[in-house]
């Protein structure tokens, strides 16, 4: 309560509206501050960067300016890492979108028992570290390690396989490492997308004749069509920055069979030679990568 | 007629019986990685090695290996104190940026969340060069800050508090402001209160990312002094003989406090996973 009478005054400057708009910029500039200075501020900055040569204290443009860029084509490891995780981008990311949309669908019905333990136990791999769990897919896959004696004594293979030796089952146990880990986390997506369907329609379609099936392709995908994009494109944006499990699980070997870009990148940035300009230009082709498909996935998602 | 309602009946349970089957399966294989990696962590390299399934006797033997080779109780501090501060932080910066978005937009500050989103895009290897120049200019290399600084901004969590702000009624704001409590006052005492479960979500999200953050430490944190749980794991598995019962109880400890989170916070963490899309 304020007794005294308003002293007579010019109109403020700051009305109610003009200050809870202020308010609003101020209680949003630390976060936009904080994302410009540490995620645009750097990427400007790291295309600068691809264009300069030299030790890291003393880089310098080169000559000719894309020099980075013409060394990347003819550098045969580079290419082996694009190659490599183009591989897992193409195999790993539908297999395991397919298969968290079947787990999905299985644990929604509502008459299974035991759903919130089959949900739980699928979806605890996303409790692991990348980095723990890639320590236990190497130990698990050693070459005296544990899958081969289970194997040998079960009578599937005559001799040991040399896992992580060897560039294609090296390759699979990274694949079969990722699946493990992230199925989980895209089902939790879509199990909650679907949520959001009304029952009846299935209801509905099976009072029509329609199999378990023909409900998945004809209502669940289509009506789960926007979260599915999402978690490609999440999924496409993980793999192409794959770096724990190529360092982790097989430290890129052998002789860089499976040698992830960023596992690369880091490498030149830290190791031997420490080349930071040409680290800049490889990492400057996966934001270019990320963008063109994550561009693609969007186009393709809207035309069905 | 009698015998086609027999086939179906038989039909029917065969088919959830063989979906029971396949989701047992399943569950055994996403959980069997881990209940082993922590029964090896009682076992010697031998019979890690050879599939023993179950606890033998050496856990306090591993415990002492891992100890006297891997500075664990410096990683295990570096590594809450970076996770604990970023949660904090991510919580302050995001929920406050996330309500401005929502509860004060107008044109310009839409524009410039659309913008901020497109940092979604950017992947931070992408970035890498240019952040490790700017920290070591910065002096903070092997810092906890230089840890979290660049995490703790990111348009993930504006926009999910941004989307929690969209249920926050409006008559609550207009009543506090009759009141006489200023703008940043009903933020504090009116909507964080109310928003406890998104800010809890939101807290086990950036915990478990922040604790299994590899790459910016690894590259920013280079002394064996700011070695976090993650690095410490890694480092386990160098040398010529490996002793992979210290690896295992090193991947333990590393996953005990993620599970903990996980088993306490479940609901949380599947609200955060799920409504970051909504």
């Amino acid at each position: 309560m304020n007794n005294t009478a308003p002293a007579p005054r010019k109109r403020p400057f700051l009305t109610v509206a003009r200050k809870q708009n202020l308010a609003g910029w101020f209680f949003l500039a630390p976060a936009a501050l904080l994302i410009f200075y540490f995620s645009f501020y750097p990427m400007f900055r790291a295309f600068l960067n691809s264009l300069m040569t030299g030790r890291p204290t003393a880089l310098a443009y080169s000559d000719p300016l894309i020099r980075n860029y013409q060394f990347m084509v003819k550098d045969k490891v580079f290419i082996q890492s694009v190659t490599n995780t183009l591989t897992y981008l193409i195999i790993q990311v539908p297999i395991m979108l397919i298969l968290a949309v079947i787990f999905a669908t299985l644990l929604n019905n509502r008459d299974l028992k035991f759903r919130g333990l089959f949900r739980t136990c699928i979806f605890l791999p996303c409790a692991t570290g990348l980095v723990a769990y890639s320590m236990i897919f190497r130990t698990l896959f050693t070459y005296d390690g544990m899958i081969n004696a289970v194997l040998l004594k079960l009578g599937f293979i005559k001799e040991a396989i040399n896992w992580l030796n060897d560039p294609t089952t090296a390759k699979a146990v990274i694949i079969i490492g990722l699946i493990w880990r992230w199925t989980g986390y895209n089902m939790i997506f879509y199990l909650s997308a679907m949520q959001g369907i009304d029952y009846s329609i299935y209801e509905a379609a099976r009072i029509d004749g329609a199999n378990q099936a023909q409900q998945l392709l004809k209502i669940t995908i289509p009506l789960l069509k926007p979260i599915i994009l999402v978690t490609a494109i999440m999924s496409t944006n993980g793999t192409l920055q794959l770096f724990d499990e190529s360092v982790n699980l097989t430290n890129g070997g052998p002789a860089n069979a499976t040698i992830t870009m960023s596992h690369y990148i880091y490498n030149t940035m830290f190791r031997k030679n420490p080349n930071f300009g040409y680290a800049a230009a490889m990492s400057f082709v996966i934001l270019i990568m990320v963008a063109v498909l994550a561009a693609i996935q969007m186009k393709v998602g809207d035309k069905r | 007629m009698k015998r086609m309602k027999g086939k179906d009946y038989w039909k029917k349970h065969l088919s959830r019986g063989a979906i029971y089957v396949f989701l047992i399966v399943v569950s055994f294989i996403s959980v069997f990685p881990l209940y082993w990696a922590f029964i090896s962590a009682f076992n010697n390299t031998a019979e890690i090695l050879g599939g023993r399934m179950l606890p033998s006797t050496h856990f306090v033997e591993n415990f002492k290996n891992l100890i006297e080779t891997q500075q664990v109780g410096r990683a295990m501090i570096n590594s809450f104190a970076t996770s604990i501060l970023q949660t904090l932080m991510t919580l302050l910066v995001c929920s406050i940026a996330g309500y401005g978005f929502e509860i004060y937009h107008d044109k310009y500050k839409d524009i410039v969340m659309t913008i901020l989103m497109l940092a979604m895009m950017v992947p931070f290897v992408a970035i890498l060069v240019p952040m490790f120049q700017m920290f070591s200019k910065m002096k903070l290399l092997n810092t906890w800050v230089g840890f979290f600084l660049p995490n703790i901004s990111t348009p993930f969590m504006i926009m999910f508090f941004r989307n929690s702000a969209r249920n926050f009624p409006k008559d609550t704001i207009e009543a506090a402001r009759i009141d006489g409590l200023n703008e940043l006052q009903i933020f504090v005492r009116m909507f964080v209160p109310m928003m406890r479960p998104t800010y809890a979500a939101a807290a086990t999200m950036t915990f478990m990312n922040a604790w299994n953050a590899y790459l910016w430490p690894k590259v920013i944190m280079s002394t064996s002094d700011s070695v976090t749980m993650p690095m410490l794991v890694s480092n386990t598995n160098t040398g010529y003989v490996i002793d992979f019962g210290v690896v295992m109880m090193a991947v333990t400890l590393c996953s005990l406090p993620t599970v903990v989170v996980f088993f306490l916070l479940q609901k949380q963490f599947t609200n955060a996973v799920a409504g970051s899309v909504k």
